[in-house]
């Protein structure tokens, strides 16, 4: 396959035999080798081969194979020729990142870590084999797929300052639960405010570095040794079986035919079963805001009981890494209205768009990425230049490099917990199984990854932190 | 002759499961599925589920029999031990499968080491050689 430099940083798949528009990859010559290594750039071609795919097909420097799409994939189609894919957007739909500030420091929490991350470990349902809030109605649970995180702070989780400060305000407006499966609703029952295991995890973090000083302080981080709280999950299995669901509901209806891969399944956006997966996938969007809206006030409420008071932690912004969306975009010129795919990739306006909360409009959006467990994780800011070279997207986290099974075999969980503890870390989890997966090694490395984003300019350095407290489901 | 076995991928699992017949290979990359949540071969047999799944090829079918074990899961916290009885029939254009799935609910005496949040289509191939042999990725 032809891989033509740009410039830095910057590499061209040039179009070519079905391929309806160019790809492009943003990369460091190091990261692009890990690429090179698996079906990455083949399955980004086949993005670029999908009817009414707009200007150009991209991936994100942490990218890595998926199914169909790529992880870190951005992909935008016309809303009459083009086509909408739940394999665009993964099995975890709206999986993503919340971020909430405190005003205490390093030296405040440091005798009540342990405790904090005992608390939060309780109060948190985790990942594997526990339930979430019981006896959920089904009805509850209809009302939470339309109102999302509104939901959950008219009951008390939270406040309207959260819903502000959270994508789309926490609420896709054009969700629709009639047409979830009986299976997605059952699924989602027992799960609402859990973690779910995985890559999924809880933080609590400190400041290490500070980049952009004024944009740093518009987020309210404004002191090295300021104490961060990091939310990572997503739609748990009521998102997970929108997607089977409709995957299986499109193969029946439109046939795998002249597919290159069964999992790039897709309906014209415009046509009944496009608009009713839309519909669906925007009420898991909404289960998952609820999710995390539940969790970042037992956060709260942990910080409360260990430390005295929750004063100051406030919500600095919830992105979602798993979604599409209508979008307006810079296209041959003019403003066109697309259905945007990203996948494993977050959303990085620039200052002035109207999406983003009045309080960043300034200065562009917060955009939360994730280092894998015990690394460092960063926070950067929305671009224009990103809105003309990514569709305003950037990366979402580290990206695997190795396997599960390859880093089950190299290392052991309760090892990782003791080296953790060493570099004064400290990690909960319900799985040491899951642990050793997740161990760092098996990641890019994080920092190269948000350099790329930061030199491209499709997300700015703002600040770094580091983990005091893992908890990984 | 090995059940099944695990395979590099980069971001999730991806296994073969083998047989002498379908049927075998199918309930074999079952248990693999089960393996990667729990271990499948401490789990008391004492519930029963009576399985019927559908699909219009055969690969449907395996991702729909497979997606059985984490619904029984997530729902019912149903433990997979073992497949018994698997039958693979011709039905109308696709294909249908009945199984029996026995093991247990889930409590303290098990443990859980990870989720599956779905199986998918992602380099699936069903072949028979000598044997039979399906290979399936999973996200988790």
């Amino acid at each position: 396959m032809e891989l033509k430099k740009i410039k830095d940083y910057i590499w061209e798949i040039p179009k070519s035999g079905e391929m309806k528009v160019p790809a492009v990859i943003y990369a460091s010559s190091k990261l692009l080798e890990s690429v090179k290594h698996d079906q990455t750039l083949q399955q980004l071609r086949n993005v670029a081969c999908l009817p009414g795919i707009q200007k150009t097909a991209y991936v994100m420097p942490d990218a890595h194979q998926g199914y169909g799409f790529p992880i870190g994939g951005v992909a935008a189609f016309d809303l009459d020729q083009g086509i909408i894919s739940p394999g665009g957007v993964g099995y975890d739909i709206n999986c993503g990142v919340r971020l909430l500030k405190t005003e205490y420091l390093e030296k405040d929490v440091q005798q009540k870590r342990k405790q904090l991350l005992a608390e939060i470990f309780r109060e948190v349902p985790a990942g594997v084999g526990k339930g979430g809030i019981t006896k959920l109605s089904r009805n509850v649970l209809l009302e939470i797929c339309v109102k999302g995180a509104e939901w959950a702070v008219e009951n008390g989780y939270g406040t309207r300052e959260d819903l502000q400060r959270t994508e789309e305000n926490g609420r896709m407006k054009g969700a629709d639960p009639s047409r979830l499966s009986s299976r997605a609703l059952e699924r989602g029952l027992p799960q609402l405010g859990t973690l779910g295991s995985g890559n999924h995890f809880l933080e609590i973090q400190k400041v290490v570095e500070i980049f952009d000083k004024d944009v740093a302080r518009a987020f309210g981080i404004h002191t090295l040794g300021q104490i961060l709280v990091m939310i990572h999950c997503g739609s748990r299995g009521l998102g997970h079986q929108v997607a089977s669901d409709y995957i299986q509901l499109m193969e029946n209806k439109l046939g795998t035919r002249g597919l290159p891969d069964r999992e790039l399944i897709n309906a014209p956006v415009r046509s009944p079963l496009g608009q009713e997966y839309y519909k669906s996938m925007s009420a898991a969007v909404n289960f998952a805001f609820a999710n995390r809206q539940m969790i970042a006030h037992w956060v709260r409420e942990v910080f409360e009981k260990v430390m005295g008071s929750s004063k100051g932690m406030d919500q600095v912004y919830d992105v979602c890494h798993n979604v599409a969306k209508i979008e307006k975009h810079k296209i041959d010129g003019g403003l066109k209205e697309v259905c945007l795919h990203r996948k494993g990739a977050t959303r990085s306006f620039g200052p002035g768009r109207m999406e983003i909360p009045e309080v960043y409009r300034n200065v562009g959006q917060p955009v939360i990425i994730p280092g894998s467990m015990g690394t460092a994780s960063y926070i950067l800011v929305g671009t224009k230049e990103a809105e003309e070279l990514s569709f305003a997207s950037t990366a979402h986290g580290a990206g695997r490099v190795m396997s599960r099974h390859e880093a089950l075999r190299r290392f052991r969980g309760e090892k990782i917990r003791d080296e953790l503890a060493s570099r004064g870390i400290e990690l909960q989890s319900t799985s040491w199984k899951g642990v050793a997966e997740e161990a760092a090694e098996a990641y890019k490395n994080v920092d190269e990854v948000v350099e790329v984003s930061h030199k491209v300019g499709i997300g700015k350095l703002v600040a770094k932190v580091v983990p005091l407290g893992v908890m990984k489901g | 002759m090995e059940r099944y076995k695990y395979l590099e991928h980069t971001s999730d699992a991806k296994f073969q499961a083998f047989g002498l017949t379908l049927e075998e290979a199918f309930s074999n990359a079952a248990l693999a599925v089960a393996s990667l949540m729990w271990n499948w071969e401490n789990i008391e047999r004492k519930i029963e589920h009576q399985l019927k799944v559908r699909g219009k090829d055969l690969e449907q079918l395996l991702v729909n029999f497979l997606e059985e074990i984490i619904y029984q899961y997530e729902t019912k916290k149903f433990l997979l031990g073992s497949v018994e009885e698997l039958i693979i029939e011709k039905a109308g254009k696709g294909y249908q499968l009945k199984a029996i799935f026995k093991g247990d609910r889930h409590s303290e005496k098990y443990k859980i080491h990870g989720d599956v949040k779905a199986i998918t289509y992602n380099e699936m191939e069903i072949n028979s050689r000598e044997r039979f042999v399906v290979q399936v990725v999973v996200d988790i």
